[in-house]
C-alpha cells in the first residue's frame, strides 16, 4: 500500500474529481453510481443500536478501532445518502481519531452538496457524521484515558 | 380597499399565476414547478400587500387603545372574524376563536374541554388516517387520563371503515377526532355521517379541517360538527393563524386555554372574572397583521369561486393520475372515491427521498416521508410516499414536467 493519504488529500481528491461534472444530473449520477457500489452491510449490523435514524431515510453505521486508526462501515435504504456514505468513508475510514474529530468537511460543501448536511430533519447524513465523531471520540477517550 | 383585479367569472390559470409572485422564480436553473400545496400554499400579492398595509400604515394593539391606528387595527383584525364566520357558515362570530393554526386549536380543545371532561376509561376515537397533530394531543390527554385512545381502521382504498368505526361507538365514547381530508392520501372523509353516528353515541366531533377548508365547501352547521380546527397558510393565507370553530355551549363550558391579557374581565388577587367568548381563548396580543391578511386570502379564493377552483383542480388530479398510472412499477397509495387534489405514490426499488432529491435537481418541489403520519404509513407497510398536491395555480404543462422528472430519475436510480 502507498503512504496513507491525509483527509484534506481524498477531500481534494473528491473536489477535483467533482469539477469534471458541469451539471447537477453529471454529480447526481455519480452520487448514484457510488450508492450502487458501496458494498452491503452484513445483517448482523442492521439492528437499532447501530441506525442513525434521520427522518426519511435510514442510515446503519458500525465503527472499528485498529492500531490507532478508526474504520467505518454504513449503509442506507437511500441511494444517494449511499453515495454521500461511500464519499464520507472513502474520507474518514481508515485515519486517526483525533483527525476524524478534528474534520472539518468542507469537500462537501465545495461539491454543493451541503443542503445534503443542513435538511436536518429530512435525512440521517448530519447525524451520521456526527455519529462517526463521537465513534472517533469515545476511542480516543478510551484510548488515552 | 382591495379588490381582486381581472379574474372573475373565467378561470384563467395564468392570469392567476401572475398574482403569485414566488411562482417566477428558478430553482436549479429551472422555472419552480410548486407540487407542495399540501403543507403551504404559496400567497398572492394581495395577501403580502395586506401585511405590507399593516405595518406600513396602522400597525397598532388591538381592542384597547383609543387612538385611530388602535381603531383601524382592531376593525381589520375582527373583519377577518367576520369572514371566517362566513367562510365556514358559522351562525356566531364569537365562535370563530384564532389560533396559532390547527394543531393548536385541537390541542386547546385537548386541553380544556377534553381535560374537563374526560375520565379514567372513557374513550377518545381517532381515525388511522390522521396527521400526528391529531394522534399526539389526543394520547397526552389519554395518557394523562387513563383514556383508552381507539383507531378507526382503513381499507386498501385509503378510506374509513365505516362499519368497524360504529364498532368502536360505545357510551364511554366522548369524542370522536378525525381529519376531513388525509394530508397523505387525499381521501374526503364521510364526516358528516361520522358526526351524526357519534352524536348518536353522546359522543362530541372534532374536525381536522386542516387539508379541507381550501379545496371543500365547509357548512359546520350543516355538518354539525362540536369543533373544526384549520389553518390560514394551507389556504393562500400567512403562517402562524388558523381557526377553531366550536359549539357554543361547548365553548362557553370550557375552561380557559392560556391565561394573560385579553382573556379577562377582571382581575384580583383572590378572583378573575374570564373574557366573554371569543375573547376567553386569545389571551395576549394575538397575531394581528397575518390575521389581518388573512382576510385578503379568503376574498381572493371567494373572488374565484371554489366551485371553479375545485374544477380546476380535479383536472389536474384525473389528469396526473392517468399520467402516473402508465409508469411501471408506480403504485398509487390511496384510491378513494372522493379524493382532493393529492397524490401519494411509491415506486418499486426506489425510496422516496432520491425521488426527492432528483425531482428538486429539476426544479419540482415535492413533499416525502410520512407525511407526518407515521400509523398511516405503517398500515401499507411502508417508510413514504413521494406526494405531489395541486393548487389552482398549477398547470397540465407542469404535470408534464413532473412525469418527465419522474421517469428521468427512475432512469438515474435503476
Amino acid at each position: 500500500m502507498n503512504e496513507k493519504k491525509s483527509i484534506g488529500e481524498i477531500e481534494d481528491e473528491i473536489v477535483e474529481e467533482f469539477s469534471l461534472f458541469d451539471s447537477w444530473d453529471d454529480k447526481y449520477e455519480y452520487i448514484i453510481d457510488l450508492g450502487k457500489k458501496l458494498p452491503k452491510l452484513e445483517d448482523q449490523f442492521k439492528k437499532d443500536e447501530n441506525k442513525v435514524k434521520g427522518c426519511q431515510s435510514t442510515v446503519w453505521l458500525v465503527a472499528d478501532y485498529r492500531d490507532g486508526s478508526v474504520y467505518y462501515k454504513a449503509e442506507s435504504d437511500a441511494v444517494i445518502v449511499k453515495g454521500l456514505i461511500s464519499m464520507l468513508i472513502r474520507v474518514l475510514s481508515g485515519q486517526s481519531a483525533d483527525d476524524i474529530v478534528n474534520a472539518r468537511l468542507e469537500f462537501i460543501r465545495e461539491i454543493g452538496m451541503m443542503t445534503h448536511l443542513a435538511q436536518t430533519r429530512s435525512n440521517g447524513l448530519l447525524s451520521m457524521v456526527k455519529q462517526m465523531k463521537n465513534y472517533a471520540l469515545a476511542y480516543k477517550l478510551k484510548h488515552t484515558g | 380597499m382591495i379588490s381582486s383585479p381581472t379574474i372573475k367569472n373565467s378561470f384563467d390559470v395564468y392570469a392567476i399565476r401572475e398574482q403569485f409572485p414566488v411562482l417566477r422564480r428558478e430553482v436549479k436553473d429551472k422555472q419552480l414547478v410548486y407540487f407542495d400545496n399540501a403543507a403551504t400554499t404559496q400567497k398572492p400579492q394581495l395577501v403580502i400587500d395586506a401585511l405590507v398595509n399593516y405595518y406600513t400604515g396602522y400597525n397598532a394593539n388591538i381592542h384597547r387603545g383609543i387612538h385611530t391606528l388602535a381603531e383601524e387595527a382592531t376593525a381589520a383584525y375582527e373583519a377577518t372574524r367576520d369572514a371566517v364566520q362566513k367562510y365556514i357558515n358559522a351562525a356566531g362570530r364569537e365562535q370563530i376563536i384564532f389560533t396559532k393554526g390547527t394543531t393548536e386549536g385541537i390541542n386547546l380543545v385537548a386541553q380544556t374541554w377534553g381535560r374537563q371532561n374526560i375520565k379514567a376509561g372513557d374513550e377518545v376515537i381517532v381515525s388511522a388516517m390522521e396527521h400526528h397533530s391529531n394522534i399526539v394531543p389526543w394520547y397526552i390527554l389519554c395518557a394523562e387520563k387513563s383514556a383508552v385512545l381507539k383507531v378507526i381502521p382503513i381499507n386498501e382504498n385509503g378510506e374509513l371503515q365505516l362499519d368497524e368505526f360504529e364498532k368502536l361507538l360505545t357510551g364511554k365514547t366522548k369524542i370522536v377526532a378525525v381529519n376531513h381530508v388525509s394530508n397523505a392520501l387525499g381521501t374526503v372523509n364521510p364526516v358528516k355521517t361520522i358526526i351524526s353516528k357519534a352524536h348518536r353515541a353522546g359522543a362530541v366531533v372534532l374536525v381536522d379541517g386542516a387539508q379541507s377548508a381550501v379545496h371543500l365547501d365547509i357548512d359546520v352547521q350543516d355538518l354539525d360538527c362540536d369543533f373544526f380546527s384549520f389553518s390560514s397558510h394551507k389556504l393562500y393565507g400567512p403562517t402562524g393563524v388558523g381557526v377553531l370553530y366550536g359549539k357554543k355551549d361547548l365553548l362557553e363550558s370550557m375552561p380557559p386555554y392560556q391565561g394573560g391579557g385579553e382573556m379577562i374581565k377582571d382581575v384580583y388577587f383572590d378572583h378573575i372574572t374570564w373574557n366573554d367568548l371569543p375573547y376567553k381563548f386569545e389571551a395576549g396580543t394575538p397575531n394581528i397583521a397575518d390575521t389581518i391578511a388573512f382576510k385578503a386570502a379568503l376574498d381572493f379564493t371567494n373572488s374565484l369561486g371554489k366551485e371553479n377552483i375545485r374544477r380546476h383542480e380535479n383536472e389536474l388530479l384525473a389528469y396526473a393520475t392517468n399520467l402516473l398510472e402508465q409508469i411501471p412499477g408506480l403504485r398509487i397509495i390511496g384510491k378513494a372515491k372522493e379524493k382532493v387534489s393529492v397524490i401519494s405514490f411509491v415506486i418499486e426499488n426506489i425510496h422516496p427521498q432520491d425521488m426527492g432529491i432528483l425531482l428538486d435537481n429539476r426544479g419540482i418541489a415535492v413533499r416525502t416521508g410520512h407525511h407526518c403520519a407515521q400509523p398511516l404509513m405503517n398500515c401499507y407497510s411502508i417508510p413514504g410516499t413521494t406526494r405531489a398536491s395541486f393548487a389552482l395555480y398549477n398547470t397540465k404543462e407542469e404535470i408534464d414536467l413532473l412525469i418527465t422528472g419522474i421517469n428521468k430519475a427512475i432512469k438515474m436510480l435503476s
